[in-house]
């Protein structure tokens, strides 16, 4: 029976441009471009496109451009070409949708819908370019009480371990494996760089990187790959991975294509199989064996290290994590719907969970009212898209923000979502060394450093805007928001006034 | 740095058991452990070279990411000993709760009597590390689920929905299972030359370690081998559509 299943994207080549040099046919590891024999002119396989944009860049001439398949549907706003589309797939292979970065259905953007403060006449605004503005942060549970010595000026009491930001901004958990080596080191410099952290994922902490420890956090997730005592102690704190925003209730499955001799050493498994690492920790069936865990890895780096949890935004959000918070987390990080991923299912990606903003409001009100917000930082990710987010996101009660899909457009992502392939030709999401290679760590970290530095200009101007010199005054400062077209439950929700009020 | 040393546990939080046990074993090659009470994390992350014996019952994750040396209990373990173990020996004169052996990757883990649900989960083998389970008893559901590598030997009956998710290692089971109780995807057939090769030493071991057990030992030629048909169960699952 015929294939019902189109192309996505149509590439059309400018003739009169085009001077035949072959760059593009040697630049797409999906084999778009080809030499057309009889008129030897180069043409395109238009259904193996996934609109990465590489040639696109990559034509000296321009002569290139992708456009969607111009095919319409029949008209109706349910059938439409995407699902007739997705189920004729299905109906030829069988399988599983699989997808892969950010849900990117039309939901409510509330970040979109929250406009800041800024100082008029009284409370005046503070010029960032000639007084200091403060963005450092510190994660890790804080005292209830501080004992100091004030004719020595010193604290008494016993601090908890904290992680020290200099910029309000960490990099998301990316394994080695679903992101190359070079990707990996890009951020580890960065970080470094910067005075932040990136997170090895799950992937194990390749021995190349070992280096950046005290910019890195390592992860523990159910499969536990590469974890042993030496991991656990190798970088500056621990991350439990419980969930992820873009696949709620989905663990982490590395196909075995991807498992190389590399990824195979580092995440301490045979070459060629699968690496399967399930939602649920079968560990972990309460907050009490939550607590085992978190306790665990406590002992075995000697109450030396943070331990993060990393939980995806879903119902009932706010009781969890005060669950999480008791069961004796220093920091919650909470990754909200649209956040990004290397492969998942995509009718999870696209259906389960909610906005981290939402989220985000609704855990830092909770852990207020039941008076133990100081026990724990909040970590919010699941699409931060620019400075603006993130001043909202400390607003509605963050301590700090991850990020990981910004930091990857800084270095060339166009997030086609063609990260399962392994054929990124962009070099970040493959372990195809012909491409991997094209990835220069430290020309891209250069980029994602100016990126932050960047944002972080911004942070600073929009809080001397609000007459606010100190991120720490900042955060859960919900009088700083106030919401454009939202309803009484929504506003109630995010504990912000009503533009106008 | 040698000799041993004796500690009284008690009803002493574990936080503070752990620290002196910790303190102990840095001066000495050997600590022995009397009136444990239920004291979670003894020996987490213990090195090489050195030992433990837990008179009294250890708490949950005993041995947890275990890198060498032994210990030894003298009683029942609870849950989730040797998680994420990576090498070492486990030896228990008695049962073990849930869990045992969680994403071992090396060492070995002798159990006398029964143990409980999802023991062996996750187990994986890395180069030359093969880590090993042996269980003189029964063994709760679950047993070897997403097993990835390794060697369980199951000398009594295996619970329900026995290796669910297996996909690497091997296991040496007494008692053929029933059908209907092996999941999908995996294969039971006789030991070859080399499978005799690898569990006779292990059945030798454990009649050495517990000789008031031997006789539950039946010979090599009575054991069953449990493999996953491959190591890729969700090869086919997807399809991608970006």
């Amino acid at each position: 029976m015929l294939d019902q299943v189109l192309p996505k994207y149509k590439v059309l080549r400018d003739e009169d441009e085009c001077v035949q040099c072959n760059i593009c046919v040697k630049e797409c590891a999906n084999d778009v471009h080809g030499l057309r024999k009889e008129r030897g002119t180069l043409r395109a396989d238009h259904a193996k496109c996934v609109n990465c944009q590489r040639c696109v860049f990559m034509c000296p001439t321009h002569a290139l451009a992708i456009t969607r398949w111009p095919q319409v549907d029949a008209g109706s706003e349910n059938w439409t070409l995407r699902y007739m589309q997705d189920i004729a797939k299905q109906a030829q292979t069988g399988g599983v949708l699989l997808s892969s970065m950010g849900n990117p259905e039309l939901y409510p953007l509330y970040w979109d819908k929250l406009l800041l403060n800024a100082s008029q006449v009284t409370n005046p605004s503070i010029d960032p370019l000639r007084e200091p503005m403060e963005t450092r942060v510190f994660l890790g549970s804080r005292p209830g009480m501080l004992k100091v010595n004030e004719r020595e000026q010193r604290i008494v009491s016993p601090m908890p371990i904290q992680l020290k930001l200099d910029v309000p901004i960490m990099f998301s958990a990316m394994s080695f494996g679903s992101i190359s080596l070079n990707t990996q080191r890009c951020l580890a410099l960065a970080a470094r760089e910067l005075g932040t952290y990136f997170n090895t994922g799950e992937g194990g902490f390749h021995e190349d990187l070992e280096q950046f420890g005290e910019n890195a956090i390592v992860q523990v997730a159910s499969g536990r790959f590469g974890v042993s005592p030496h991991y656990l102690n190798a970088g500056a704190a621990v991350e439990i991975k419980i969930g992820q925003g873009a696949k709620p209730g989905i663990g982490g499955h590395l196909p075995g294509e991807k498992i190389n001799a590399e990824v195979s050493g580092t995440r301490m498994i045979p070459e060629g199989t699968d690496a399967i690492s399930p939602a649920p920790h079968h560990d972990i069936y309460s907050i009490e064996d939550l607590r085992q865990l978190i306790f665990s890895i406590k002992e075995a780096t000697r109450y030396a290290k943070p331990i993060l949890v990393k939980i995806a935004a879903v119902h009932n959000i706010a009781a969890i994590a005060s669950g999480i918070a008791r069961a004796g987390a220093d920091i919650i990080v909470i990754d909200g719907f649209r956040g990004g991923t290397g492969a998942a299912p995509k009718r999870i990606r696209d259906n389960a969970g909610i906005p981290i903003e939402l989220a985000l409001a609704s855990v830092d009100q909770r852990l207020r009212e039941e008076g133990i917000r100081s026990t724990v930082s909040l970590v919010a990710s699941g699409s931060i898209r620019s400075s603006a987010d993130i001043v909202r996101a400390i607003a509605l009660g963050a301590d700090a923000v991850s990020i990981a899909s910004a930091a990857l457009i800084a270095i060339g992502c166009h997030q086609c979502g063609d990260c399962s392939s392994g054929k990124c030709n962009w070099g970040i999401t493959t372990q195809r060394p012909e491409l991997t290679c094209r990835l220069d760590p430290e020309e891209a970290s250069r980029r994602v450093v100016n990126l932050i530095r960047g944002w972080n200009h911004e942070i600073q101007e929009m809080m001397g805007g609000m007459g606010i010199n100190a991120i720490d005054s900042l955060r859960g400062n919900r009088l700083m928001l106030r919401g454009v077209g939202l309803n009484e439950k929504e506003l109630e929700i995010l504990g912000v006034k009503h533009a106008g009020e | 740095m040698q000799g041993s040393e004796q500690i009284r546990l008690g009803t002493m939080p574990f936080k503070e058991a752990n620290e002196q046990v910790r303190a102990s074993l840095e001066a000495h090659d050997a600590v022995e452990l009397h009136e444990v009470f239920a004291q979670r994390y003894l020996g987490c992350a213990l090195p090489a070279g050195k030992s433990l014996s837990i008179h009294g019952t250890p708490g949950n994750d005993m041995a947890a990411y275990m890198e060498g040396g032994t210990i030894e209990v003298f009683g029942n373990a609870q849950d989730q000993i040797g998680n994420t173990m990576d090498g070492g020996r486990i030896v228990i004169h008695g049962r073990c709760g849930d869990a045992a052996g969680y994403a071992m990757r090396g060492g070995s883990i002798f159990i006398r009597d029964d143990c409980g649900w999802r023991v062996g989960i996750h187990m994986k083998q890395y180069e030359q590390k093969i880590p090993v389970i042996i269980i003189g008893g029964d063994a709760g559901s679950f047993l070897g689920e997403y097993m990835a590598g390794g060697v369980i030997v199951l000398l009594g009956q295996a619970g329900q929905y026995l290796a669910t998710g297996m996909h690497g290692g091997r296991m040496y089971l007494a008692h053929e299972p029933t059908p209907h109780n092996v999941s999908e995807g995996l294969e039971i057939c006789a030991l070859d030359a080399a499978d005799e090769r690898e569990l006779e030493p292990l059945l030798i071991e454990y009649k050495e370690r517990f000789p008031e057990s031997a006789n539950k030992v039946p010979p090599v030629r009575q054991f069953k081998k449990l493999v996953p048909l491959s190591s890729r169960p969700y090869a086919s699952l997807y399809t991608a559509n970006g």
